[in-house]
């Protein structure tokens, strides 16, 4: 059996009339990634930002690895484990693509009321920092400011953010979102590098990736879920095709 | 951090300081050496609140009442026959922490013009709060019957010691600024001024940090407080007014804000150009608008940023 380390269990959210999630129920089992799919306004990015923190759930509760995180701050989750990236890219653009991904690693290293030490060369800190960077394959890119990486490589950089907090689950928010297809496709091998090693909850719009990553595909509408399942089976899952892949799915 | 015009710049400003009281002796101008003092107390100033507002995007409008404070600090105790140094300083440093911890967890919960508008009205509390004591002056301020004593280290009713003791707590506080923006903590300040909400993502909670650094801030304000009571022999209430928060506010944007000694060269041609200008005419700061306003406009990084900006973009 699969232990399954992130429960959502009645997850709600309403903003004024507009219900964001609507009684999700979610589980994530440990070394998968499970992908999350649906139109848009369908509550995908809300609900990172309930799992994240960013946004206070109006009822339901979280439980990571078993412990009730409903009521913990953003840095305590982050703290526990569950590292995030953004739609709409955030880095820290004046910084380096190392000084970026230290600063992550430095988050997750005790305390930072270190007020002598330089910390531009500690090795503790910018060692992890080159490793993840070299994951994602921006090694050679380590001592660009971020405001000067393309876009893609933005992108990348905060995946290796993400990964130098050593999480014990990423919350992918549409890491494809604005990508050409040559730096999709790099990006899909990151992620297939991760596969099986790290959990994910992936949000994506772009259906070659996510039919190629996931291991789980959720379908959201309306902040309500439709349909889980295994990539094969949400393919053919009839209301799926209805309310979602449409005429897409429809062609072949 | 720093290239190397910005560093030879420094460097200059330095042996020009250190010289200075030689100068003043030779010409027989006393006059510019209280004009440095000035110039070097107030750079203290500007460079403690670049460390919140430079490095940490938090822009406080209420700077000069940690100044205020331990001016006061120093001008209450010698009132009451305490004129050892070496409890007034500390004492002054101390007390402006408290109030940079009340005030920060206060205004901290705010942002953008919040933030602003809160740190100014909490400095013009002081400043009232100056002027309510009768018992020290009230609104005419409170002469320093005696400056703050060292003995048997060092007498500082001597100008030139003072000035040097002055020369050398910039040197000091320039140094300090250096490894605090640099350490860890430091990171975590400017990244929090970058992007709060990737800060908080990946595990930081930010509000401790920048209360620490506003403290930090206020503490080294106090000090250049303390300093400026034993310079100006005097204290009174407009040390605290928000206008004296705003010429800070402006000799770190004139200066570089975010730049190490930026500050430094920006509180030195700020009290430098109104002393010609004042000199020039009545209507000083008739002039002295419009050159801020190029200032901003033409150089982004200050005064300290528009003469080594080419290096910068190479590397």
């Amino acid at each position: 059996m699969v232990r399954s380390l992130l429960e959502v269990c009645s997850l709600r959210k309403t903003f004024g009339g507009v219900v964001a999630t609507d009684n999700l129920n979610l589980s994530v089992e440990q070394g998968t990634i499970h992908a999350i799919i649906g139109p848009n306004g369908a509550g995908k990015t809300t609900l990172i930002s309930q799992l994240s923190g960013l946004l206070e759930s109006d009822s339901g509760k979280i439980y990571f690895d078993g412990m009730d995180i409903s009521n913990l701050s953003t840095p305590d989750r982050a703290r526990l484990g569950l590292a995030r990236t953004f739609q709409i890219t955030s880095v820290f653009q004046e910084f380096t693509a190392l000084e970026n991904v230290a600063l992550a690693v430095q988050a997750h290293d005790g305390h930072s009321f270190r007020f002598w030490r330089p910390a531009r060369s500690e090795i503790q800190l910018t060692q992890p920092a080159q490793k993840t960077l070299k994951t994602v394959g921006l090694d050679d890119r380590v001592d660009t400011p971020a405001r000067l990486l393309s876009h893609g490589e933005r992108r990348q950089l905060e995946i290796s953010m993400a990964l130098a907090t050593k999480p014990r689950m990423l919350l992918l928010d549409e890491p494809m979102a604005g990508m050409g297809a040559e730096e999709s496709r790099r990006m899909v091998n990151i992620l297939l590098k991760l596969k099986g090693k790290q959990t994910i909850l992936l949000i994506e719009h772009d259906m070659d990736a996510v039919f190629a990553l996931a291991d789980k595909i959720t379908v959201l509408v309306y902040g309500r879920e439709i349909a889980t399942g295994s990539p094969k089976e949400i393919r053919a899952d009839e209301e799926v095709r209805s309310a979602y892949l449409g005429d897409e799915a429809d062609v072949t | 951090m720093g290239n190397k015009t910005q560093i030879s710049i420094v460097v200059f400003v330095f042996l020009g300081l250190a010289i200075i009281p030689l100068v003043a002796q030779m010409t027989d101008t006393p006059f510019y050496l209280d004009l440095a003092r000035r110039m070097m107390i107030l750079s203290i100033g500007a460079l403690s609140l670049n460390l919140i507002m430079g490095y940490g995007g938090l822009i406080s409008f209420g700077h000069a009442a940690y100044i205020g404070v331990g001016a006061y600090t120093v001008g209450i105790c010698a009132e009451h026959d305490l004129v050892s140094g070496f409890i007034q300083w500390p004492l002054a440093i101390i007390l402006s922490g408290l109030f940079a911890v009340v005030f920060g967890a206060i205004s901290l919960r705010t942002r953008g013009v919040y933030f602003i508008m809160i740190t100014l009205a909490l400095a013009q509390m002081m400043y009232f709060l100056g002027v309510s004591l009768d018992r020290y002056g009230g609104d005419d301020g409170l002469p320093l019957i005696e400056r703050s004593s060292f003995e048997p280290l060092i007498d500082i009713t001597n100008n030139i010691v003072l000035y040097y003791l002055i020369f050398f707590a910039l040197l000091f506080s320039l140094f300090l600024s250096k490894r605090l923006v640099n350490s860890r903590f430091g990171m975590v300040l400017q990244g929090a001024r970058s992007n709060e909400t990737r800060m908080k993502a990946i595990g930081f909670p930010t509000f401790g940090y920048q209360l620490t650094a506003f403290v930090i801030a206020g503490m080294m304000a106090g000090f250049a407080g303390a300093l400026l009571a034993n310079h100006t022999d005097f204290i009174n209430p407009d040390m605290m007014h928000w206008t004296r928060s705003g010429d800070l506010i402006i000799m770190v944007l004139l200066g570089g804000m975010g730049s190490l000694a930026g500050p430094v060269v920006g509180a030195l041609a700020f009290l430098l150009l109104e002393e010609l200008l004042s000199g020039v005419t009545e209507y000083w700061q008739l002039i002295f608008g419009p050159f801020l306003i190029l200032a901003v406009l033409f150089a982004r990084g200050g005064l300290l940023g528009f003469f080594s900006a080419k290096e910068r973009e190479n590397g």
